[in-house]
């Protein structure tokens, strides 16, 4: 392992999670070791169940570990209160999932817009980096639509777009092609890539072996554990 | 998140389940309406009772025979047996009391009126010519009783204007002989209408001296007597002075009852103010029920709407934002519900005013605010619940949901 100049952007050390159901306790991550230096492009993969987006989540911080500590850009945020986690998702993290999630009835500016509105950033100001964000991915004609008035892919582009309209440190992407044709996923595949080319961190969690080649690390999980690291092979 | 989006946000929200939304808005602004329209028929008949009272006439001390117990006017018992007649007499005798300016006797009683083959029964007022006076009553035609001996009378009548449409249409009625009971009168008057008037319209009187409506109806005694005081600080005396004259008369017992105009007013006044307040309490109940609609509806949008929560906090929304935004909502829907219903309510009472000119029906301002910030309040209220549960949503769960 090569010496890190400086502190890694992500740190996970000794992460568990247990889901409780009843009786039975669901080990979905164990003991989980991994450190992501800024600007890196990684993929997680792995079977069915294995603990992929549960990984996933938990470097977001919509999920707490049942132990171990988690370190993003130096500082712990295991500990944060709710409010401040939140306040570290809407600056340093941008969200794509497999089935999108935009807001059906906001018009795909509105959706991109959204994390800008929650966040409570003037009006002039969002609307200039809608504007930006719009001509970048290819979406100034299509910025008054509504999500079912957009194909697949534009919808993906719409999602990035909101992913990155914070300028967030991290992007986690879970199965972002899950739902496209080869084609259209390929187009989003080359967006995400495009984004890590300037910097941005990229963990893609996916099944696809093609896809998960591309990226320049790659995790993969087996029951709950990381079973191979690219970096540490 | 700032203010315009918040409202944008709720108002979005709202928009895009138009059916739940329009249900709550019709429910609220049912109850809001029902408060506007109730209190303002109960209000509205206050006013038309207080209106039609003080229209009695000016500084008007009331004397009845029979006692009242309580001393305050009581309409359980205006109506009593009588120990002793109040008999014209008596009603003479008053007119000596220093604080007293005018009076008038007055019998009641029904009878049929009849004129060239048309008969109808009518109200027969038995008084002397003081009356129009003391009443402040006006003449559409000739003129009222004439004045004389209050134990005699002379076969004259003065009707009301409605009773001259009736029996003479467009034919002159001055002069003209009319049977009454089995007595036949000659129509001297005819008084104005007057459109409106309690328990005596005297749109459909009837009125002949106090000595024959007596005879009419074989009693000695006075329904009432109606006394008009010097002047408004005058009233009290004369209501002793009259009291002590009557009880000197009748062997000093007080078997009268004497009430001032300013008695019955406070009373009704009283009474239909509690009745508005009633009517007003029922009302707010239905804003109640449209309360826990308001509950039941943004639980189900919150159900509904469980991956959209839990992307807004991926997203980065704190769960204080989540809930001031589902709030936001719940008060907006009120507050629409809350407006229409006011509107509506406004439009049923000037409805209602239409249709019944005489009857005041404006919801009293005291009304319109409560209902109106009780439907904001129940609303803000029975949404807490929704919001803090839409805001303590697991994120994770909420988006694997779809
Ligand atoms: N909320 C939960 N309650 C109980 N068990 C859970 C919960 N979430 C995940 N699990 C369990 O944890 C394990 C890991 O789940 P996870 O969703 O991380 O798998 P995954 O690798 O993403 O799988 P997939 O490729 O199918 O998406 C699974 O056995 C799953 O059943
Ligand atoms: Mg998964």
């Amino acid at each position: 392992m090569t010496a890190a100049a400086s502190a890694p952007l992500i740190a996970l050390a000794g992460i568990e999670r247990v889901f409780r159901l009843g009786d039975s306790e669901v080990h979905a991550l164990r003991r989980v070791d991994i450190d992501i230096a800024a600007g890196e492009y990684v993929a997680i993969m792995g079977p069915s169940g294995s603990g992929k987006s549960t990984l996933l989540n938990l470097l977001g911080l919509l999920d707490r570990p049942d132990a171990g500590t988690y370190r993003l850009a130096g500082r712990d945020v295991t500990t944060l209160s709710a409010d401040e986690q939140a306040r570290v998702r809407s600056e340093r993290i941008g969200f794509v999932f497999q089935s999108f999630h935009l807001v059906p009835r906001l018009s795909a500016a509105e959706n991109i817009a959204l994390p800008m509105t929650l966040a409570g950033i003037a009006p002039a100001e969002r609307a200039a980096r809608v504007a930006q964000a719009l001509r970048d991915y290819g979406l100034e004609n299509r910025a008054d639509h509504r999500p079912d008035q957009l194909s697949g892919g534009q919808r993906q582009r719409v999602a990035i777009a909101r992913a990155t309209i914070m300028q967030p440190a991290v992007i986690l992407a879970d199965e972002p092609t899950g739902n496209l044709d080869r084609a259209t996923g390929d187009e989003v595949v080359r967006l995400l890539e495009t984004l890590n080319a300037q910097g941005v961190t990229l963990i893609v969690v996916t099944h696809d072996a093609a896809l998960g080649g591309r990226a320049r690390r790659q995790l993969r999980m087996e029951d709950g554990s990381l079973q191979h690291d690219s970096a540490r092979a | 998140m700032r203010l315009p989006d918040l409202i944008r946000f709720a108002r979005d929200a709202a928009g895009g389940a138009p059916l739940r939304t329009g249900l709550l808005v019709l429910a609220m602004s049912i109850g809001v309406a029902a408060v506007v329209i109730l209190t303002a028929l109960g209000d509205g008949a206050r006013r038309y009772v207080m209106n039609e009272f003080s229209s009695l006439g000016s500084n008007l001390v009331i004397v009845l025979p029979g006692r009242s117990q309580t001393g305050g006017f009581n309409p359980g018992n205006a109506v009593t047996s009588t120990p002793r007649d109040l008999t014209i007499a008596d009603a003479q005798a008053l007119l000596r009391a220093p604080a007293v300016r005018r009076l008038a006797p007055l019998v009641v009683g029904t009878s049929e009126i009849s004129f060239g083959g048309r008969l109808r029964q009518v109200m027969v007022a038995g008084t002397t010519a003081e009356y129009i006076e003391v009443r402040s009553l006006k003449l559409a035609q000739g003129r009222f009783l004439a004045h004389g001996d209050w134990g005699r009378g002379v076969a004259e009548a003065v009707i009301g204007a409605r009773i001259r449409d009736e029996l003479f249409g467009v034919e002159p009625a001055l002069g003209r002989l009319v049977r009454i009971g089995d007595r036949r009168f000659r129509v001297v008057g005819v008084m104005a209408a007057s459109g409106q008037g309690l328990g005596m319209n005297t749109d459909e009187l009837v009125i002949v001296p106090a000595a024959l409506a007596q005879a009419m109806f074989n009693t000695n005694t006075l329904f009432r007597i109606l006394v008009e005081a010097t002047g408004r600080e005058a009233i009290e005396p004369a209501k002793r002075q009259i009291a002590e004259i009557v009880r000197l008369r009748h062997d000093g017992e007080e078997d009268v009852t004497v009430i001032t105009q300013d008695a019955v007013l406070a009373t009704f006044d009283r009474l239909l103010g509690t009745l508005t307040l009633g009517v007003a309490g029922i009302a707010a109940i239905s804003l109640a029920v449209a309360g826990i609609l308001v509950m039941n509806v943004m639980l189900v949008s919150v159900t509904q709407r469980t991956a959209e929560i839990g992307l807004l906090k991926a997203l980065g929304a704190s769960a204080g934002t989540i809930r001031t935004a589902f709030l936001a909502e719940a008060a907006m829907l009120s507050l629409a519900g809350a407006l229409l219903g006011y509107g509506l309510g406004q439009a049923g009472a000037a409805i209602i005013r239409q249709l019944y000119p005489a009857f005041p029906a404006w919801p009293p301002d005291w009304a319109v605010i409560a209902g109106l910030a009780t439907a904001l309040l129940t609303g803000i209220l029975f949404g807490v619940l929704p919001a803090r549960r839409a805001a303590r949503l697991d994120p994770v769960q909420a988006l694997s949901r779809r």
